[in-house]
């Protein structure tokens, strides 16, 4: 009887096609949706991963992000390096800014000052130019998203900037992950970040520090905040601290969950009008089958035949849309630069069109079940 | 000719509204195999749910009916299901054909559910409907056939696994004169053998003159038994 049910589905192309896109138009809002959201969220954790090598994060006691800190005076790089358990120590700076094109325009951007010596804070890979080119006098270099912003044709490298109405040049690209804001943002060495950014006392933004070998970056950070009184935070902490830091403070994940909940009271609501249509249509139909001699157990499989069916076939072309959609983007736009689809995501999709394609299928089997076969004599 | 289906005292009351309402008072009768036997009378009579309840698709609320020496009534639900796959076609009035499948397709459903093999059962379908003068329409859908062939593929699939009881609900109410007795004669043709009964519910007086015999329902009893209607019919 599975292909009887099947044909009766298919053969009935309008409403079989109408069944197919509620199911394909849900799994894509939600599987995109989705994924987009979790990909911002993971933005908010861009600026503190791309530091690979620092396992701690010692900044101000009222710091809470990359973007949200105090400064700290310039002796506390000292302490840090001088808590036991700490191998190494660097300096970073991280503040706002605004430069001047040579075209005029004035743009905010991100100053990042990273240590002179070692250059940790730095991004590993160049898009453009040499690592060793930011020793250079007056030398920024500028991530690779950022250069397309501002300079839409090409020829980054190279151009004066003012920056805060200093000189600046740029002199490589650098393959930064995207964070949340999605400002422009310069490195440049701390020595010349210290110039750039007008004179107060304070202008360290974080220690940068690694744990020793063989030593818990948490209990290390836990030392160094009893010890200097700053707060210090291991990296997969600070960078949770940043997710949670758009989760609380900003309407994104109220803005998807509104997006995603009206992906599935849509998709049900299509599929489950359509699917009723279709047994309502059909219900003379299988009330013969069942005068003839199908009995209940053959009705229910035949009616999870096209139910799942049309599950499969849906959930597949709405998740190949969203691929499609997420790869596409990834590849081409600077909004979605390294965005992937975490495996959760399509899991996730899949039990929403579950429960949507039960719902239905349940409803749908309730009227068939009830029709008596001595109705098809009426 | 020997006695095929055997009704006992059947009683069938309706639930309307807080009361019951008693449609057949007590029928007792005898079917015979080989014979085409009708099933006539008024409309409101009785004779759709006499023949549900001897097709065994509606439970009488007493008596008992034995088809082929089985007491159907006495069988589980999902026997009573089977002993219909196996013994009974069914030719409805709407015909009842699933609009996506193909004519030979449709005239194969009994043996499918029975559990044969696709390609064979859609064969033997298609090999009745060449007994039944339409194989060139065997791979049409119904909405391509016209009424008078909707219905003769309704007929294959009723015989296409030789059931020994036929029940028919006014098989020819939605066709024209002609059609409806070309349908008869096709029915007495193929259906009809010496082990095999064949049961028709009609108020079609055009085609009266075609039954070996004509029970005659009023207000839930049979009130005659012959082989010709009385006169005014
Ligand atoms: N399911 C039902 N519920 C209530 N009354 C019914 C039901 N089925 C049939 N009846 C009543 O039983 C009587 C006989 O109906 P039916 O067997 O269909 O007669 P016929 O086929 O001779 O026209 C009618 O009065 C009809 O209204
Ligand atoms: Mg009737």
């Amino acid at each position: 009887m599975g292909w009887i049910a099947i044909r009766m589905l298919t053969g009935d192309r309008v409403k079989f096609i109408g069944l197919l896109f509620g199911v394909a138009f849900s799994t894509l809002l939600i599987t995109q949706q989705l994924t987009i959201f979790v990909n911002l969220l993971l933005r908010g954790a861009a600026p503190v991963n791309e530091v690979s090598t620092a396992d701690i994060w010692v900044m101000d006691p009222s710091g809470r992000t990359t973007d949200v800190t105090l400064a700290l005076p310039s002796t506390a790089l000292e302490r840090v390096r001088g808590v036991p358990g700490v191998l190494w120590a660097a300096p970073l700076i991280r503040s706002g800014a605004t430069v001047r094109t040579p075209e005029g325009d004035l743009e905010p951007v991100s100053v990042i000052g990273v240590d002179d010596a070692t250059l940790i804070g730095l991004p590993r890979r160049m898009v453009e130019g040499s690592r060793d080119a930011l020793a250079e006098p007056d030398a920024v270099f500028i991530d690779d998203v950022g250069s397309r912003k501002l300079f839409e044709q090409g020829g980054a490298v190279g151009t004066r900037l003012e920056l805060n109405d200093q000189r600046a040049v740029i002199r490589g690209i650098v393959d930064a992950d995207p964070s949340f804001t999605s400002t422009v943002i310069l490195y440049t060495r701390y020595s010349n970040a210290l110039n750039y950014l007008p004179g107060t006392r304070n202008r360290l933004s974080f220690v940068l520090a690694r744990s020793a070998p063989g030593q818990d970056a948490k209990a290390v950070a836990t030392r160094i905040e009893r010890e200097t009184g700053l707060r210090a935070r291991t990296k997969p902490e600070f960078a949770r601290d940043g997710i949670d830091y758009i989760i609380e403070n900003t309407g994104i994940p109220i803005n998807f969950g509104i997006t995603v909940a009206l992906g599935f009271i849509v998709g049900v609501a299509i599929v489950g009008l359509t699917f009723s249509l279709f047994i309502r249509d059909n219900i003379k139909q299988f009330g013969a089958l069942k005068a003839i001699g199908v009995n209940n157990n053959e009705i229910r499989l035949m009616v999870a035949a096209q139910a799942g069916l049309v599950g499969l076939i849906g959930y597949g072309v709405g998740l190949a849309m969203a691929v499609a959609f997420v790869f596409v983007g990834a590849a081409t736009g600077d909004a979605f630069k390294g965005f992937y689809m975490p495996w959760e995501i399509p899991v996730i999709a899949a039990v929403v069109v579950l429960v949507m394609i039960l719902l239905t299928g349940l409803i749908a089997l309730r009227s068939v079940l009830r029709t008596e076969p001595a109705e098809v004599f009426r | 000719m020997s006695e095929a289906i055997r009704v006992e005292g059947i009683v069938k009351e309706f639930p309307v509204g807080d009361t019951r309402i008693r449609v057949l008072h007590g029928i007792d009768v005898d079917v015979n195999s080989g014979e085409l036997t009708y099933l006539v009378g008024e409309s409101g009579s009785g004779k759709t749910t006499l023949i549900s309840i001897i097709a065994g698709i509606l439970y009488p609320t007493a008596g008992r009916v034995s088809v082929f020496g089985t007491d159907i009534y006495d069988l589980s639900d999902n026997q009573l299901v089977r002993f219909r796959l196996q013994t009974i076609g069914f030719i409805f009035q709407q015909y009842n054909l699933i609009p996506t499948l193909t004519a030979a397709e449709n005239a194969a459903v009994p043996l499918v559910a029975a559990g044969m093999r696709r390609a064979e059962a859609v064969d033997r379908g298609r090999a009745l409907l060449e007994r039944l003068n339409i194989g060139d329409q065997a791979e049409k859908l119904p909405r391509q056939l016209s009424g008078g062939q909707q219905q003769r593929v309704a007929i294959a699939r009723a015989l296409v696994h030789e059931p020994r009881l036929v029940v028919c609900d006014e098989p020819t109410a939605a066709l024209d004169a002609k059609s409806g007795r070309r349908v008869m004669d096709l029915l007495r043709e193929v259906a009809l053998a010496s082990e095999r009964a064949v049961i028709i519910v009609t108020h079609d007086n055009r085609i009266f003159d075609l039954a070996d015999r004509i029970l005659q329902m009023e207000d839930g009893r049979i009130t005659r038994d012959g082989k010709q209607m009385p006169e005014g019919h």
